[in-house]
């Protein structure tokens, strides 16, 4: 998203600043013996914004997040939190991060009130009104066993737990699966809560795009292991357009185009979906000489989906280019 | 403040265009009021559950635009006099863009042009009624 002046000057808003990379990941490559899950990845996370990091199941997201948290090792390449080598991340270090992995694992014996105390006894700043509001939010009372906790509401624990101790770094690996819109509105609310302080940075990984449009800064696409975006949702969404192509006859062959993702013919129309449009694209598509052009804007998850489907060629990146 | 209208991420429409049309329609109908303060970015973005810069990037918009002003300290505001900020070729080009969009619209409804020339001096009639109230109080 565009940096730039803000309208409404209050002390505690998040202004523009030249941000520093909170995460920062530099040609990262994994293998799980000889198959390859993350190749050469590079990515880097400003301090202060909140990072979707999408992608299609086996794509390799959690695998990268786990190796930026130093739980695994990287085959080739380095990554760095606030810094910091991953692979030695200090103690103190490690309590400014809060990780909220895959799943929302929960100590059944335990009830709400003593996972609390449990998780607060490792954090030194930990917040109990923060804890609290959380559960407040996930309808939770600290005398429920986690073990008998609903899906939605072992999320609800998971999520209180990690932000109780205030991270500067969130790390949330898929939050919102399995839960009910209601839970994924708080969740979504909690984290634009955390941020409210300039300096909190979000990463999180998703596959609800309607979430991810409402309050992400910036998004990744992980693509065949490979990274293919990493953007604005805005220029995400302003460079991937479907063109419908209307003829008198049966339309002309579908033209070899750079950035083609999907192509659908019927009897009189061609629709084109393209990324990275440019003039020189526009004006192949009128050398087809179609009785009308009208470009049609996608929804998010629309364009997602023809970014990372099947049909299209794969050989070229979205960046951060704004064109504004 | 009646700046309370839900969004809908699925639609094709992007989030920051949907307030930016909200905030055009209430000024319009008078939910605004002209030299009214509009609520700070953060405490809409709360309220709608967006990114706070998405907020931000509408209201921006919406200053460049003139209908909104920002007073430096203080907050955002509804212009209390729409200023002329765009050039006459630049007003004819959006002008034409909404009568395009209509008569689309129109052509596809089998709706003969007399009868969107009336429907137009009807629905006209009402806005400038609803602004000249306004403007009494």
């Amino acid at each position: 998203m565009e940096n730039s002046a803000k309208p409404n000057q209050q002390p505690e808003e998040k202004m523009s600043e030249p941000a520093s990379p909170v995460i920062q990941i530099d040609h990262l490559t994994k293998y799980y013996g000889t198959r390859e899950i993350v190749s050469d990845l590079s990515l880097s996370v400003p301090k202060g914004t909140i990072y979707g990091f999408l992608g299609r199941n086996g794509m390799g997201k959690t695998t990268t997040i786990r190796i930026f948290l130093g739980l695994e090792d990287p085959t080739r390449g380095s990554t760095k939190v606030f810094g910091l080598d991953s692979r030695s991340l200090p103690p103190e270090a490690r309590a400014r991060i809060g990780y909220l992995p895959e799943g929302h694992h929960v100590y059944g014996w335990m009830t709400v009130k003593e996972c609390g105390q449990f998780q607060a006894s490792y954090f030194p700043a930990w917040n109990q009104d923060i804890f609290e509001t959380v559960l407040t939010h996930f309808r939770l009372t600290s005398k429920m066993k986690a073990g008998h906790l609903s899906r939605g509401q072992r999320a609800g624990l998971c999520l209180a737990l990690t932000l109780a101790p205030e991270p500067e770094l969130l790390v949330l690996d898929d939050p919102a699966l399995g839960l009910d819109p209601v839970a994924r509105r708080s969740l979504l609310q909690s984290m634009l809560y955390v941020t409210r302080k300039a300096d909190r940075t979000i990463f999180f990984s998703s596959h609800l795009l309607s979430d991810v449009e409402r309050v992400a800064d910036r998004i990744a696409v992980l693509d065949g292991k490979v990274l293919r975006a990493d953007c604005s949702v805005e220029t995400f969404r302003r460079q991937i357009r479907q063109f419908i192509l209307k003829f008198r006859d049966a339309p002309p062959p579908t033209p070899e185009i750079p950035g083609l993702l999907e192509s659908f013919r019927s009897d009189r129309e061609m629709a084109l979906t393209v990324a990275n449009i440019t003039p020189e694209i526009e004006s192949r598509l009128e050398a087809l000489q179609p009785a009308s052009i009208e470009p049609v804007d996608l929804t998010l998850e629309d364009a997602f989906i023809s970014y990372v489907g099947e049909r299209g060629e794969k050989t070229f990146f979205m960046n951060g280019k704004e064109t504004k | 403040m009646s700046l309370v209208f839900s969004l809908s991420p699925a639609s094709d429409v992007p989030i920051y265009r949907q307030i930016i049309q909200h905030i055009r329609r209430s000024v319009i109908q008078g939910q605004l009021e002209l030299g009214e303060q509009l609520p700070a970015v953060r405490v809409l973005a709360e309220s709608l559950v967006v990114n706070p810069n998405t907020v931000a990037r509408a209201y921006q918009e919406l200053i460049r635009d003139g209908l909104l002003e920002s007073r430096s300290g203080v907050g955002v505001f509804v212009a209390e006099e729409s200023r002329q900020i765009f050039s006459d070729a630049e007003r004819k080009r959006r002008l034409e863009h909404a009568v395009e969009q209509l008569l689309h619209e129109a052509l596809l409804l089998d709706i003969p042009l007399p009868d969107v020339c009336s429907s137009l001096e009807e629905q006209w009639k009402i806005l400038q009624s609803q602004i000249n109230s306004r403007r009494k109080k």
